[in-house]
């Protein structure tokens, strides 16, 4: 935890018309535990739903319920807490959080106030200068969300959809440690990417499983912490970095003319890309937190968390340690692996027999870069790592050029297969028959005197000729082979 | 500690309960009563006694993760006030 003392890097000052300033940035994200059932009732806790048919009594605030709390809830939250290496609490109290809103039948959400099930950890930012940042977390604790109100369905009312109400949440409070843009994007994918691992959300910010309240403040560089203002459910990280941009700007003007920050909640309005205070009302930070009388403190023993530590996968840290360690990748191909699970996982299991490097570049320009583009996820990747593995080998033992690698796996992908199958029946072996590539290149030398003449002068119009070896063959060619071939003939 | 009457008001505000002038009066001598009643209780020292939160120390059993609820809209909206289909409806709120 650095707080108030850590100081920015001069690149990221912001410059104002009477000095620079410091951002100064906290984040509150909320994260959807992943679980069939929701925190206190049996209810299921998916997305979507005809309205108001994932509801229970509890869920609806009916009088003379009473919330159970769901055990894999309380699980997630200790494995979520463990790969944030934080400090696990045994003993955790639920508060109410009072306050009145529509899609909230209770008139509080049941929450966790001064004990959190899950106290200080951190989160390890590598940043794209090749620079190392450690944020630290505040806090973890488990609340439920909020129905829905619709405000578009009819005019003068708004619907409610109890479905959400009652979903477990996990609130992630990191302290003030963020100080510019990029370190807050970076720490929003780091933390989603840990979530991920963990199997503990999902991390979907479209359907809101994952969503920001952002606490910006700037202040003179080094001097004591600046007023903040909280933009709300923040949900998208390229909006995060409109909002936060937006703020910062809009502070830096109020005190570059004498103006003072009202500390205040606003909301991030992507359509206008500004933030607007939310109608001020004094008493909505008055939420009268206590201890929740139908709840005794949520205790257990420090076995079971063991027991939870011990299930823990490798999260992205260790494997990108791993990956350039023992495999030897450059940090930014581990960067780009480790990111998502399931890249991982899809590399080493295309890697498993070949050379490492190779196989990083080509998963990760090949078949990520596909899938990307098509905008599919890794589930859909329609080439099992096996055949990239098998391609790959072909390619190490020169077997294929690099050039028909690509050709065999654009055939794979749309139509399936075998690609050793595929390489014998389509005659797709690299020529590497001195006498065949001879017969090529000696009719193309006859038939273009004039140009063979020339590599004589430039040798690196050679390239031409090894272009239409390339061509003539269908791709097929050894390159290497071509080269030496022209090399002894031309040169 | 005490309470005046603009603090019966906006705690009555808070709560959501109206109360008339003649009310307030009198919730402020209640309340205050009540709060002189903690602050005598205060004199006892607790600064080595952790918080209670529950009389009884009971851990009560967690619930497996297993859908056996929901699945009623009808019953959930039946005794709405307001309602569209199985929403609910209620006057427009936004922020």
């Amino acid at each position: 935890m650095y707080s108030e003392n850590r100081k920015t890097e001069a690149k990221n000052l912001l410059p104002g018309a009477t000095g620079d300033w410091e951002l100064v940035i906290g984040l509150e994200v909320h994260a959807q535990v992943i679980s069939k059932a929701k925190l206190f009732s049996g209810s299921p806790a998916d997305f979507g739903g005809a309205p108001n048919d994932h509801v229970s009594f509890v869920d609806a605030a009916m009088p003379g319920m009473l919330p159970v709390i769901n055990k894999k809830c309380v699980e997630q939250a200790i494995r979520t807490g463990l790969g944030l290496k934080a400090k696990i609490n045994c003993k955790s109290v639920f508060d109410r959080k009072n306050y009145f809103y529509p899609d909230l039948p209770q008139g509080y959400q049941i929450s966790q106030f001064k004990q959190p099930i899950v106290g200080e950890g951190q989160v390890q930012l590598d940043l794209e200068d090749g620079s190392s940042v450690t944020i630290g977390i505040e806090r973890l604790h488990l609340e439920q969300d909020a129905g829905k109100s619709l405000h578009d369905k009819a005019d003068g009312l708004s619907h409610v959809d109890l479905n959400r109400s009652g979903v477990a949440l996990m609130e992630i409070v990191s302290y003030p440690d963020i100080r510019s843009i990029e370190e807050a994007k970076a720490y929003v994918s780091k933390l989603r990417s840990i979530l991920r691992y963990l199997g503990t959300c999902d991390g979907n910010m479209d359907q809101g499983s994952m969503r920001a309240d952002v606490n910006v403040s700037v202040r003179r560089p080094g001097a004591p912490f600046g007023t903040r203002c909280e933009i709300k459910n923040v949900n998208s990280i390229r909006f995060m970095g409109q909002a936060i941009a937006y703020e910062a700007a809009r502070q830096i003007d109020i005190l570059e003319d004498g103006g003072e920050i009202l500390q205040e909640t606003r909301l991030f309005d992507p359509n206008h890309g500004e933030t607007r205070s939310m109608r001020s009302k004094e008493e909505a930070h008055d939420y009268r937190y206590f201890p929740d009388p139908d709840l005794p403190p949520l205790e257990f023993e420090q076995s079971w968390v063991d027991e939870i530590a011990a299930t823990l996968p490798e999260l992205p840290d260790e494997k990108k340690a791993r990956f350039i360690k023992e495999l030897g990748l450059s940090a930014y191909d581990a960067d780009v692996l480790v990111s998502d699970r399931e890249a991982a996982d899809y590399y080493e299991a295309v890697a498993d027999g070949v050379e490492a490097k190779a196989a990083a570049n080509w998963v990760i320009n090949e078949v990520f870069g596909r899938m990307n583009k098509m905008g599919l996820s890794f589930a859909d990747i329609p080439v099992p790592p096996q055949a990239n593995t098998a391609i790959l080998r072909m390619v190490a033992v020169s077997e294929i050029s690099g050039k028909i690698a690509k050709e065999l796996f654009d055939i794979i992908w749309n139509e399936g297969g075998d690609p050793v199958k595929i390489v014998d029946e389509r005659g797709l072996k690299q020529v590497s028959d001195t006498g065949a590539l001879e017969k090529i290149i000696d009719e193309l030398i006859a038939a273009n005197p004039d140009k063979a003449a020339e590599v004589k002068q430039k040798p690196k119009m050679i390239g031409w000729f090894v272009g239409q070896v390339m061509q003539a063959s269908k791709g097929k060619a050894n390159p290497q082979m071509v080269n030496q071939i022209l090399r002894k003939k031309l040169i | 500690m005490a309470v005046d009457q603009a603090t019966v008001r906006r705690i009555a505000h808070l709560a959501r309960i109206a109360v008339t002038d003649d009310e307030v009066e009198h919730l402020e001598g209640e309340l205050n009563a009540i709060l002189q009643w903690v602050e005598q209780l205060r004199q006892v020292g607790t600064s080595d006694v952790e918080p209670m939160t529950s009389v009884v120390h009971v851990q009560r059993e967690m619930r497996p993760d297993e859908v056996t609820d929901g699945g009623y809209p009808e019953k959930i909206v039946a005794n709405a006030p307001l309602r569209d289909g199985h929403y609910f409806t209620v006057p427009k709120v936004v922020e």
